[in-house]
Formats: C-alpha cells, structure tokens, sequence
C-alpha cells in the first residue's frame, strides 16, 4: 500500500475527525510538505468548528490559514502592480496557474499558497516584458552564466526575477512548454483565447486552456515536490468548468489543436485514480481504456506514487525509484538526450562538491532572518 | 497524575538512543519538538542545558528536527552540520563544532517562521511578580547578558530570543530555553552568577565565541505561567557610562516592535491590534547601562514599583 496521509482528508475532510493524535502529527507533516496544509485547513472550516480538534492541532490550521490569506492579500496586489509594470510597454498581462486561479476567484484557489507568479507573454514582446519588470525592480536572480543559458536558450521561461524591495518572484513565460520540446503548443493560441477577470486589465487562460496548461504542466514536470497539489488544482478546475457540459467538448477541441492530447489524458486518469474526478465517458482523451499499453501501464505506477507529499512518511518502497525515474523523465521531455546528459552531470557534480552552497557562513541573527522558502512566506 | 518526566530524568544511553533513533521530545512552553542527531556536541550539551525541561507527548510534534553532517565533498576536508526542520534544510551547512548552536538557533527559527498562532518579535523577555519586560535591541547592544543577569537575580527567564505574545490576550508565553551568550559575556555572567550552569564554548563562529546558559530551574518549572507586558526597555551597554534612563515615545517602540516582528505582517489587523495593547500597557524606556549592578537594582525598583 502507498502510504499518504492527505489524500484521504482532500478527498473526504471529515475523516480527519477520525484521526488520532500521531494522525495529525503525519498529517500535519505531510500535507505542510505538500503546501497543502491551509487548504485542508480551509476545507476542515467548512465542516467542523475548532473545539472538535485536538488543541494540539489547532494552531497549525490557523497558523496556515493566516499565512494563506496573507498571501493572497499580497498576491493580489502584486498581481496589480505587475499589470500596472506591463502596461507601461503596452504589454498585456496574462496570469497562469496559482495567481490565475486566485485573480479569477475560482474555487480552486482557497487555501492555495504561492511560491511565485507566473505569467505568459508572446515571444515577441519578451524584452520588451523583461525590461518593463526590470524598470519596476523585478531583477533577474541567476547571475550564472550556465543557468541563464539553460533558460534562455532551452526552457519556455526566463530565469525567475526577482523584486528587489518586496521580494516577490515572477516566472514570465513565453511558452507553456520547453523550446527543445518534441512538440511545442502555439502560445499564440492560449493568448488569443485569454479572458479577463474581475480585476480591469488581468486576464487568465480560457477555461479548456488553463485545464490544458495545468495538465501539461505537472505531467512535463520531473520535480514533483508540489505534485499532489498540482492534481488537487486539477481537480478543482474539473469539477467547477465542469458543471458547464459545453466545456468538455472544448477541451477535447483544445487539446487537439494545442497537440496536449496525451497529458490531458494522464491528467484526467490520474485525477480519477487519486481523487475520483468525474468527467464525461464520451470525452476523446479519456475515451481509450486505460492503461492502454506497457508504458501507460508503468507510468500510472509512477504517478501513483510520484503525485503523493513528497515527504519520508509517505509513499511505499517503490517511491525513491519511481520518484527519480519521473525526475529523469521529465528532464527526456524538455531536452534532446546530449544537452540533457551533460545537465544531469553538470547539476550532479554541483550538488556534490558543495559548490550550491559557496556563500558565507552565518551568526545567529543572520540564521534567524533566513527567509522561509517562498510558499511558507508572507510577501512584504 | 504522574510525574513529569525531565530531559534529566534520562540516562545516557537513553538519550542517546532517542537521539539516534525515534527523537528525543521536549517540551518548551506550548511547543513539542522532536530532535534528532547522532552529533556528540548535542548529546553532551542537551542534557545540561535541558535538564529541568519536561519531555514530550511522543504521539505529536509541533517541529521534527534534525542536526546531521552534510554530505558531499566538503564534508570531507572540513566537516559541516545542517539543521533539517522535517528533512528539508532552511539554511546553510555551518561547521561541526557548531552543531548545538546550530540546533539552537535552528529552534529559534522554527518558532519565527511557523508560529503564527503568535505574534513573535525578535526581543529579549523577562517577567517578575506578574509583569514582563520586552528587550528588544540589536546583536551587540548587551541584551543577553543583561537578560542572563537578570534571570540570575530573581527574575523569570521567558525568552533570551524570541518574546511570543498570544493574540488571545496580549499575555508573553515563555519558552524557558537556554540563552545564548558570546565572548567577555560569557566570563561576565560567570563572575556575576557562579551557581550560572554553561554548555560547551564553540571557538570561532563568526561572531566569536559562544556558550549557552541552562536556563534556571525555576524558570523552567513557571514556564506555562502568562505574564502581561509592563515594560518595553531597549537597552545599551557602553563601557564607562553611569545608568541613565530616558523615555522613548510609544509610537517610536510601536514601530521598534513592529520592525522587529518576524509576522507582524502576517497577523494584519490581529497584529496591529496585539502591539497597540502591549504598547498601552507599557511604559516604555531607554536604559544606558555599564554595570550590571546597577542595572538590576533599577530593573528591581520598576517591578517594586509595578508590584505596589
């Protein structure tokens, strides 16, 4: 058995009233791994009041549930500033997943913490993008001959930047895939189709693309540190676009044109698999039966075990295998075999000899005010 | 009701293995953590310094944290620690001697970082018949050693560190962990309180040499007693300088608090809120200081004083 102590508690939130205290203790552990921590949090409000939980627990879910808000306070207003950033170049800003779902109020995003913003611009306008953010403070952070390389001239996004006051981090993108992909979507398509929130001047993908985008994205993705999340935004997205039939038939239209047929697919046998996602039978993706062959038949093993909290307590023996066969896959699909041989040896031997951490050695206050990573921060 | 077991209650061997293996759980005030580490500085230091702190629940952790040496090249020509909060590591490798301190401040960080149930500050906190004294200041202004001082003359050690404030209340919630002292401090609180109980020096962090000191067993034993902020004091030492006392505007320690807080931000209206209550409660106060004497028996006459 695969051992996953969020799952259940996404799946039914009420079950976590049957946990006992070592239950919430990998709970808690897991789901803060999975940065899904205020979302159950969140879907626990909805069913229980704080006096049915242990009071151990307690100031964990509202310690999440604060950080969460705040979050989303601060991303919403950086999102605005971002807009206000582009627009000085005439550029359009166009969110993609956690700011999108969060801009569009969409369902999916209570309780969703944020590492960065991401956002998609055509190739055309990336300098010009670039040099607006720049004009505004956001700073590119990989100074790295090597790494700028890697970004510019093989992935679909530019090194993350960096605001210099309010450490924010944006991800611009000017493709949903990798350059050296075998078979890279138009982004002119997805930006064609944008449609713009409640906020005047933000615009998220249309409701079939930002599903597609969220599939092709975790099912590219070799570090799957945030992978059940990422399912769970999924599932989300499903079941609200969903509720509209007209959708279905847009997404296998979608998907045909965007050539993203094949993570669509994995996208929704897994969210099926793992989270009993309803979707139509008659939907052309989901059509085949599953698995099909060998491959789909070794790739579910992989996911079964690769989209659970990344974390020592969860997943069975065959998780570290599993989990680096997707590592290295997901590497096989942005990069043709030579680049990505010498990448894979270049980030080895970085890691080994220490070289990641060359920077100086800290006293106790510096150790103190070490930052948090992202989705554990409140922005400024 | 049986009695609570202490981190001293344990043998050595029993310590260790915990240490080795499942994790040694301790209690520090509201908080659990479960430590783990096979490095020997903390085998040795943690039961002198943690002796009187009670040991947790081992069904929950608040923190699962472990100190171990990192891997790679560098490991071999000179020895690293990281501090590992739930197997992932928020900071850089530090040298090996430095293991314990790292743990410590590794500790601190959890708190700092994760504890937003609290409004937490980067201040020193100190309570005595009821009434807590906030020290916030900058490394370098003399705060632990005036705190350690203090705690040695009949005042309660909440937090050398970290001053926790519960929204719930406006009270300080102690901690009741050992307070980190460096260089001529650490032979000053040992001249000033020859009964003081350190661990082990780390020659050379950046910063010099440092020590930490048990926290008193009485202080350990009140730890879950609530004390209400009276006092908002930031203290300088300076050598030479006779005590002088000056009134600092409340706005001015409002913003000190704020600028101090680790998620003041994070708490919104609940933070701004908490700081404007323990401000009113307060006076607020500068205090230049040379002797240690001389400082305490001020710090008494203001608890006298709050007492009447």
């Amino acid at each position: 058995m695969i051992r996953d102590a969020v799952l259940p508690v996404i799946r039914a939130p009420e079950s976590a009233l049957l946990l006992d205290l070592q239950g919430w203790d990998r709970l808690i552990r897991e789901a803060r791994a999975s940065n899904l921590g205020a979302r159950i949090a969140e879907d626990l409000a909805g069913v229980t009041t704080a006096d049915r939980l242990p009071a151990e627990v307690r100031p964990h879910l509202l310690g999440a549930r604060r950080l969460a808000q705040r979050q989303q306070v601060a991303t919403l207003a950086e999102v605005e500033r971002v807009r206000a950033a582009l627009a000085d170049g005439g550029i359009r800003l166009v969110l993609l997943k956690g700011a999108a779902y969060l801009a569009a109020g969409l369902p999916v995003s209570r309780g969703r913490v944020f590492g960065d913003i991401d956002l998609l611009v055509s190739r055309a306008q990336l300098v010009e993008a670039e040099s607006m953010l720049l004009k505004h403070g956001w700073i590119s952070t990989h100074h790295d001959e090597y790494d700028q390389r890697y970004y510019r001239e093989w992935m679909h996004e530019l090194p993350p930047l960096h605001h210099v006051a309010r450490e924010s981090t944006l991800d611009l993108h000017h493709n949903i895939l990798p350059s050296t992909a075998r078979h890279p979507p138009d982004p002119a398509l997805l930006l064609a189709d944008a449609v713009e929130t409640r906020a005047p001047g933000v615009f998220v993908l249309a409701p079939a693309d930002m599903v597609l985008h969220s599939a092709c994205h975790l099912f590219h993705e070799g570090e799957l540190d945030n992978g059940l999340r990422d399912l769970v935004d999924l599932d989300g997205l499903l079941r609200h676009f969903g509720k509209d039939a007209a959708f279905w038939n847009r997404l296998d239209t979608r998907a045909e044109a965007l050539h993203l047929e094949q993570p669509l697919r994995y996208a929704l046998r897994m969210c099926e698999l793992l989270l009993a996602t309803p979707f139509p039978a008659a939907l052309l993706a989901g059509r085949r039966a599953w698995p099909a062959d060998l491959r789909e038949r070794l790739l579910e093993q992989l996911y079964l075990r690769g989209l659970r909290p990344n974390h020592r307590l969860a997943g069975d023996r065959w998780t570290p295998p599993a989990r680096w066969l997707l590592y290295v896959r997901g590497h096989w699909l942005r990069m043709p075999p030579h680049l990505l041989t010498a990448h894979l040896v270049r980030k080895a031997w970085r890691r080994w000899t220490g070289l990641e951490f060359r920077s100086e050695e800290r006293d106790e206050a510096e150790v103190l005010k070490t930052k948090p990573r992202s989705e554990d921060r409140g922005l400024a | 009701m049986t009695q609570t077991l202490r981190v001293g209650d344990l043998s050595r061997d029993e310590l260790r293995h915990r240490l080795h293996g499942a994790g040694l759980s301790l209690r520090s005030g509201p908080l659990v953590f479960e430590i783990r580490s096979r490095e020997p500085e903390i085998a040795e230091n943690l039961p002198r310094l943690y002796a009187d702190t009670p040991l947790g629940n081992a069904a929950f952790a608040d923190f699962h944290v472990e100190v171990r040496r990192a891997r790679g090249l560098r490991g071999w020509l000179k020895p690293q620690v990281e501090f590992l909060i739930d197997d992932r590591s928020p900071f850089q490798p530090l040298p090996r001697p430095q293991s314990f301190a790292m743990l410590e401040w590794g500790m601190n960080w959890c708190v700092a970082n994760h504890c937003h149930q609290y409004l937490v500050i980067h201040a020193a906190v100190i309570e005595r018949k009821g009434f807590a004294a906030i020290l916030p200041a900058p490394p370098g202004s003399g705060k632990s050693t005036l705190c350690a001082a203090l705690i040695h003359a009949g005042w309660r050690l909440c937090s050398d560190e970290l001053t926790v404030l519960d929204p719930a209340d406006g009270t300080v919630v102690a901690l009741a962990r050992p307070v980190s002292l460096k260089n001529a401090s650490i032979e000053v609180i040992g001249a000033f309180a020859p009964q003081a109980l350190f661990g082990s020096e780390v020659p050379d962090t950046k910063k010099g040499r440092v020590s930490h000191l048990k926290p008193p067993t009485d202080s350990v034993e009140n730890v879950g007693t609530r004390a209400k902020p009276r006092w908002v004091i930031f203290p300088q030492w300076q050598a030479g300088a006779a005590l002088e006392i000056g009134a600092q505007p409340k706005s001015h320690a409002f913003i000190q608090l704020a600028e101090n807080a680790f998620n003041y931000s994070m708490l919104g209206e609940t933070g701004f809120e908490l700081l404007g209550r323990v401000i009113d409660a307060s006076d607020c106060l500068s205090l230049r200081y040379s002797r240690l004497d001389e400082a305490i028996a001020w710090f008494n006459c203001l608890a006298d004083e709050a007492a009447r």
